[in-house]
């Protein structure tokens, strides 16, 4: 680690890890409610655990987030961050605030919980991942504005790199967006339409950008190919990306009472954002093919070659199966937008989050890279996770297809819960996907626990692999 | 589980132009491709801009707010306090456990509606389960009046059929 105050990134990554492991755990009970109707009710009914699942989704990817600005920004800007002790103050709030929530979410009525926390005085309660009570939400805008005070003050005071100025428009833009969600008018088109704002300016804008600045970050320390080039790379990446995806948006305007002009607008660019994944992808096999140093760390390098491979097969392959206008007509809706949400999410955001920990979590616990027997137990993780992954998506898209023909496509169409018996099978095929995937998790979690011998620099190199080398 | 072979030749401008032409040459600097996001962000911000001014013009013909009374706020609100959306879909939007409910008006009318909700949970063993929501005869009203609303929005005739 080469400045001290990068260490305030480790409990954020710790947060982040264990929050992930609550996330999968109330996957596997909306799975099982998914086939076992009642299963857990009235204790738990579905909305419940669908919200506490993809709330932590969303807050443990904004303790990775954080945690890697926190170690990239000293390092990118070559001087200590401006108050690592504002960092683990506001981690200890964002924590308790987010657990507090959580229990909130999982002891009251959701009704009692929007009386009690202000709902009456703003109501931005109830709709699709921000179902957060009004002062959490304020709490996060709080929170945002102090990480983001403490990391620009930060870059403004030392050098100033392409990856530390990209993570910082992505940063911002996601606070700034995020303040739509304050927005919630009556008219549930205008609602609908700027929700989008939060959701798809986030996940298909800014925090293509932190992906990008992550991913490019840990290229050049596990490759050592000169930053310029992986620079120039990330530009013409993010500049896909946005070109792309802001007019993209139109894609959700399809069908919510929005004019019929966006179904051009967004079928013809969001069918274009595969591209930047895909450049992605080119991008990470690219700078590994021509890397000037074997760093110790494999595992890392696995994980960047992986969020390369999978945000293109889940954002950009699953996104354009159903983006298409005249296809979304029937498709909208269905177990399809599960299916590319799920390997999207974990393809893009989990997998860039996983790399930045992989590299750093050695570092800030003191050595290059770990032993080779905790490498191979966390790269079996990756497999399985991985992989379980893709077979959670293959059976949600064929899930999805089935209940598209029975319930809209058909000549004599079905009305939803009888199909959705009708597909059951599919749901128990990806609930056993997803024990292997909690396996996975489980294995990976182990990794860190993982004793022996330190990997040196990997000796498969004419001693040009030396770590902390920044030349070639 | 190894890492892929190392390369060792050197980088060189025609390496990196055999990979993407010209475009990705050293005659493509990094300051060019900044130039470029930056100009080309700037001017789709400005794009999106523009088309959403343009809709909020064209949103009164087609987003039902004649008919937004005050017992369908009251209605949406109802809707958003007990998280519908964590199970349903509205406008095909939210979760995907049960069924869409943008058009439920016209697909079971209003009686069946308010029925069904004071009769949950079934407690059918296996079977899906709805809470119950405790709701009054007033509120009842104005969630039926907010499913109304939203049934008469110009979706572009979406969803393909009563089923939703």
């Amino acid at each position: 680690m080469q400045y001290k105050s990068q260490a305030v990134a480790k409990p954020y990554f710790i947060a982040a890890i264990g929050l992930f492991v609550g996330q999968i755990l109330f996957g596997l009970i909306m799975g099982l409610q998914y086939v076992i109707g009642d299963f857990l009710f009235p204790a738990i009914p579905f909305n419940i655990a669908r919200m506490v699942h993809t709330n932590l989704l969303i807050v443990w990817l904004l303790f990775g987030f954080m945690g890697a600005a926190y170690y990239m920004i000293p390092e990118e800007s070559e001087t200590e961050l401006h108050s690592p002790g504002l960092a683990l103050a506001l981690f200890w709030i964002f924590l308790i605030a987010g657990a507090l929530t959580i229990v909130g979410y999982l002891l009251l009525p959701y009704a009692r919980l929007a009386e009690l926390t202000g709902n009456d005085i703003l109501a931005t309660m109830g709709r699709e991942f921000l179902e957060q009570p009004l002062i959490t939400k304020v709490g996060i805008v709080i929170v945002a504005l102090g990480f983001l005070y403490n990391v620009s003050l930060t870059v403004l005071k030392g050098r100033k790199t392409s990856i530390s100025l990209i993570l910082m428009l992505g940063l911002w833009g996601l606070a700034v967006f995020f303040l739509f969600s304050f927005y919630n008018p009556e008219n549930l088109v205008k609602d609908k339409f700027y929700w989008w704002w939060v959701v798809h300016l986030w996940v298909e804008g800014v925090w293509e950008l932190i992906l990008g600045a992550l991913l490019a970050f840990v290229l050049i320390k596990v490759t050592g190919v000169d930053r310029e080039v992986i620079e120039k790379w990330l530009y013409v990446i993010i500049t896909l990306t946005l070109i792309t995806g802001i007019v993209g948006t139109g894609h959700h305007y399809f069908w919510i009472g929005t004019p019929g002009y966006w179904q051009w607008w967004g079928s013809i660019f969001s069918a274009l954002e595969p591209i930047p994944f895909f450049a992605m992808t080119i991008f990470a096999f690219n700078m590994v093919n021509r890397r000037r140093r074997d760093h110790p760390n494999r595992a890392a390098t696995l994980w960047a070659l992986g969020t390369g491979v999978m945000s293109f097969l889940g954002a950009g392959v699953w996104g354009f199966l159903h983006t298409l206008a005249p296809v979304n007509y029937y498709t909208h809706g269905t177990q399809i937008t599960a299916a590319h949400g799920h390997m999207a999410f974990y393809g893009a955001y989990v997998m860039v989050v996983l790399t930045i920990i992989s590299y750093a979590m050695p570092v800030l616990r003191g050595r290059a890279a770990n032993s080779n027997r905790a490498q191979v137990v966390e790269m079996w993780s990756f497999w399985l996770m991985t992989i379980s992954m893709v077979f959670i998506t293959l059976f949600l898209t064929a899930a999805g297809i089935l209940q598209v023909w029975l319930q809209r496509f058909s000549s004599t169409p079905q009305p939803f819960m009888v199909v959705q018996e009708q597909i059951s099978m599919f749901y128990w095929m990806r609930e056993v996907t997803g024990v292997i995937f909690l396996l996975g998790l489980a294995i990976y979690v182990a990794s860190f626990f993982m004793k022996g011998e330190a990997a040196a620099s990997v000796s498969t190199t004419s001693g040009r692999g030396e770590i902390g080398t920044q030349t070639a | 589980m190894q890492a892929p072979r190392t390369h060792h030749a050197p980088l060189t401008a025609a390496r990196s132009a055999s990979l993407l032409g010209d475009f990705m040459s050293g005659t493509f600097s990094k300051s060019m491709a900044r130039n470029v996001f930056y100009g080309g962000t700037a001017f789709f911000v400005l794009l999106f801009l523009a088309l959403t001014f343009d809709t909020q013009g064209a949103l009164p013909k087609r987003d039902n707010r004649d008919k937004l009374t005050p017992a369908v706020a009251a209605g949406k609100k109802i809707w958003e306090v007990n998280n519908c959306i964590g199970c349903h879909t509205l406008l095909g939007e939210g979760a995907y456990f049960a069924p869409e409910l943008g058009n439920v008006y016209k697909r079971r009318g209003p009686d069946f509606i308010k029925a069904w909700i004071q009769n949950q949970p079934t407690k059918v063993p296996g079977r899906r389960q709805m809470p119950q929501f405790n709701l009054t005869d007033k509120q009842l009203d104005d969630l039926v009046q907010f499913l109304k609303y939203t049934s008469e929005i110009d979706t572009n005739n979406w969803p393909p059929n009563i089923e939703g």
